[in-house]
């Protein structure tokens, strides 16, 4: 180099410069693919929720300010007519759906998942083989699991109706995906399956970090073992369940397939996407469906904000070293 | 002692309920898919005929069993063609997010800059995103690439969830790695380019076998998009082809060769899986039990 003479620290500092400008031309793909891919459409769909744009003249929307969110009119009679997404009983219902089913699913399946990383947790043979076995579930397709499970819960040849009249649960066959009573049973029963082993897993791993000398200690000093779970176990896995916690939850909040498969058109069971979904590509409106997901996108953005301020979680695992 | 064998048996009961509840409705899918006819609508609980019929039906290719003739012209069409819609998505999804990922990881765990934790949280948040609230503009944006009713639609698309994840998972693994590592190549003065070839990727091929695969089985799970961004069968993956199998009325449903091709599709996934355990485990605890 030509500035050989230059003091020492100077050389660091080219070095330190040299490697902050290729980490930048190392993040520059990555952020500028994220930027198309998420920032772009997502600030599209925001505009969109403030026009009148359909959905097969995409492009061709005036602005119409907050109208396919609330609008209202004054009748000649007097009488005001509210219109728009927030006033939509049919929204709402898809609101309350997919609330009901998130905090429903997202509770049992910690629970079960606890359950079952507290079996995994101990030592028996065959634990490897009991460990590969509830994978089975996760590493299944959504879309497969679905269908499986419609067919399991067929009203006239499935096996769980066969079973629960064989053992007298239920007194005749029932149409579990059909009748609006059963339907959202059945997609949580399939959700409960297909992912309370990641949340068992994730427990586990948070498990395995409790040291075994403190239920040594809790053993010898005869403490009961459900006050070393509620005492010792619970308050050190606590982390690792809220961050779980966190992901199954805004992994719930957004569910569209199994909803779509196994209960089509079903108003018992119809979620935010689904019917956003429905409203954009369906119907045509794809103004107003944007303004659904946007309220969607609002809601997780302030229920994860809540949460973390709440917890006091730290999911970037900086600033621990 | 009687509390003892009372304690146990209850134990190994709930593990074998366990271990029945995850694995059942896999196996009787698979019970379901090699019975033919309306034996079908007779509810069995174990195996009862081993009939490959439903497996014929979706290995057909244009309304006739696929020869080998077919393979080697590409004259592929129906479900074969939306397995292997499935394999390239999936692949391509796989290479491109990893190719960006390994490099962005390095910059983002290896060298300290302003905005550091800023851009991880964006990063985390993006992949958390609800897909619903990006598809409105997508939609309006692969139309005007041109890449409507393509795979290249879903290769494009599937980046908003598989790359934010690469990225994290690379991120904490590679934060892990002591220093020393790196310093006798910055010491030389090796590139940071050279230096995440020679010294990082050696080092990081369990991290890019685990967090590819994640990626993979996401990439092939995924519906959402697969569904609005394709509009023929040609162009659609195996979830959609899966999801439009259905019949004129409730007794129309063909269950048969839906139960075959749920086992076609899944059992790779399975294999996989259970191959890479450990591994897949300890990816999946990457980002999250570090809070």
């Amino acid at each position: 180099m030509s500035q050989a003479a230059a003091p020492r620290n100077q050389g660091m500092s080219d070095l330190s410069r040299e490697r902050l400008r290729s980490a930048w031309i190392f993040l520059i793909p990555m952020c500028l693919t994220l930027l198309i891919v998420a920032g772009w459409p997502l600030s599209r769909s925001i505009w969109f929720s403030v026009t009148d744009t359909e959905t097969d003249h995409i492009g061709q929307g005036d602005f119409i300010g907050l109208a396919n969110y609330l609008a209202w009119k004054t009748l000649p009679s007097g009488r005001t007519v509210f219109y728009g997404v927030l006033v939509n009983p049919e929204w709402w219902n898809a609101v309350w759906n997919t609330v009901r089913f998130a905090v429903v699913s997202v509770a049992c399946e910690t629970v079960l998942g606890m359950a079952v990383a507290l079996a995994l947790n101990a030592k028996f043979p065959g634990r490897g083989i009991v460990r590969a076995a509830i994978l089975v579930p996760w590493a299944i397709p959504t879309i497969v699991s679905a269908k499986m499970w419609s067919w399991m819960l067929n009203d006239q040849f499935g096996i769980i109706n066969d079973l629960f009249l064989r053992i007298g649960l239920i007194p005749h066959k029932i149409a579990w995906t059909a009748t609006d009573s059963t339907s959202m049973l059945a997609v949580l029963a399939v959700d409960i399956w297909k992912t309370t082993p990641f949340m068992a897993l994730l427990i586990l791993a948070g498990l395995q970090l409790v040291p075994n000398d403190i239920y040594e200690a809790a053993a010898i000093d005869g403490v009961h073992p459900l006050k070393v779970f509620w005492r010792v176990t619970l308050p050190l896995v606590r982390p690792a369940v809220m961050v779980a916690v966190i992901f199954r939850f805004m992994d719930a909040m957004r569910i569209f397939d199994l909803v779509y498969v196994l209960t089509p058109n079903s108003s018992a069971t119809k979620t935010m996407s689904v019917i956003a979904r429905e409203n954009m590509f369906d119907f045509n409106k794809i103004a107003y469906g944007s303004a659904m997901s946007t309220l969607l996108f609002l809601i997780l953005l302030g229920s994860i904000t809540l949460y973390l301020w709440l917890g006091r979680v730290n999911l970037s695992g900086e600033g621990e070293r | 002692m009687l509390a003892d064998l009372a304690k146990k048996t209850g134990f190994y009961l709930f593990i074998t309920a366990i271990v029945v509840y995850a694995v059942f409705p896999f196996y009787y899918a698979i019970v379901t898919s090699f019975k033919a006819g309306t034996a079908i609508f007779q509810v069995d609980y174990l195996p009862t005929s081993f009939n490959l019929d439903n497996y014929k039906s979706v290995f057909s290719s244009g309304g006739r069993p696929m020869t080998l003739d077919d393979i080697l012209h590409f004259n592929i069409t129906g479900f074969p063609l939306n397995f292997i819609n499935s394999i390239v998505v999936s692949t391509l999804v796989v290479a491109v997010s990893l190719f960006m990922a390994v490099t962005a990881a390095y910059a983002l765990s290896r060298v300290r800059f302003r905005g550091r934790g800023l851009l991880l949280m964006t990063i985390l948040s993006v992949s958390m995103f609800p897909q619903i609230a990006v598809l409105a503009g997508l939609f309006e944006l692969i139309r005007a690439f041109h890449l409507f009713n393509t795979t290249f639609a879903l290769v494009f698309s599937y980046m908003i969830f598989t790359l934010p994840f690469t990225v994290w998972v690379l991120t904490t693994f590679m934060r892990d790695l002591p220093v020393e590592i790196e310093e006798a190549a910055i010491v030389d003065g090796a590139s940071a380019w050279v230096i995440v070839r020679r010294v990082f990727l050696p080092l990081l091929w369990p991290a890019l076998v685990t967090t590819g695969l994640l990626a993979f089985i996401g990439a092939w799970n995924e519906f959402l998009f697969a569904l609005t961004f394709t509009l023929d069968n040609a162009h659609r993956t195996v979830p959609v082809a899966i999801s439009q199998l259905t019949g004129a009325s409730d007794h129309e449903i063909p269950w048969g060769p839906i139960m075959a091709a749920c086992v076609i599709v899944t059992l790779p996934l399975i294999v996989l899986v259970l191959i890479f355990q450990r591994k897949i485990i300890a990816g999946l605890t990457a980002g999250g039990v570090k809070g």
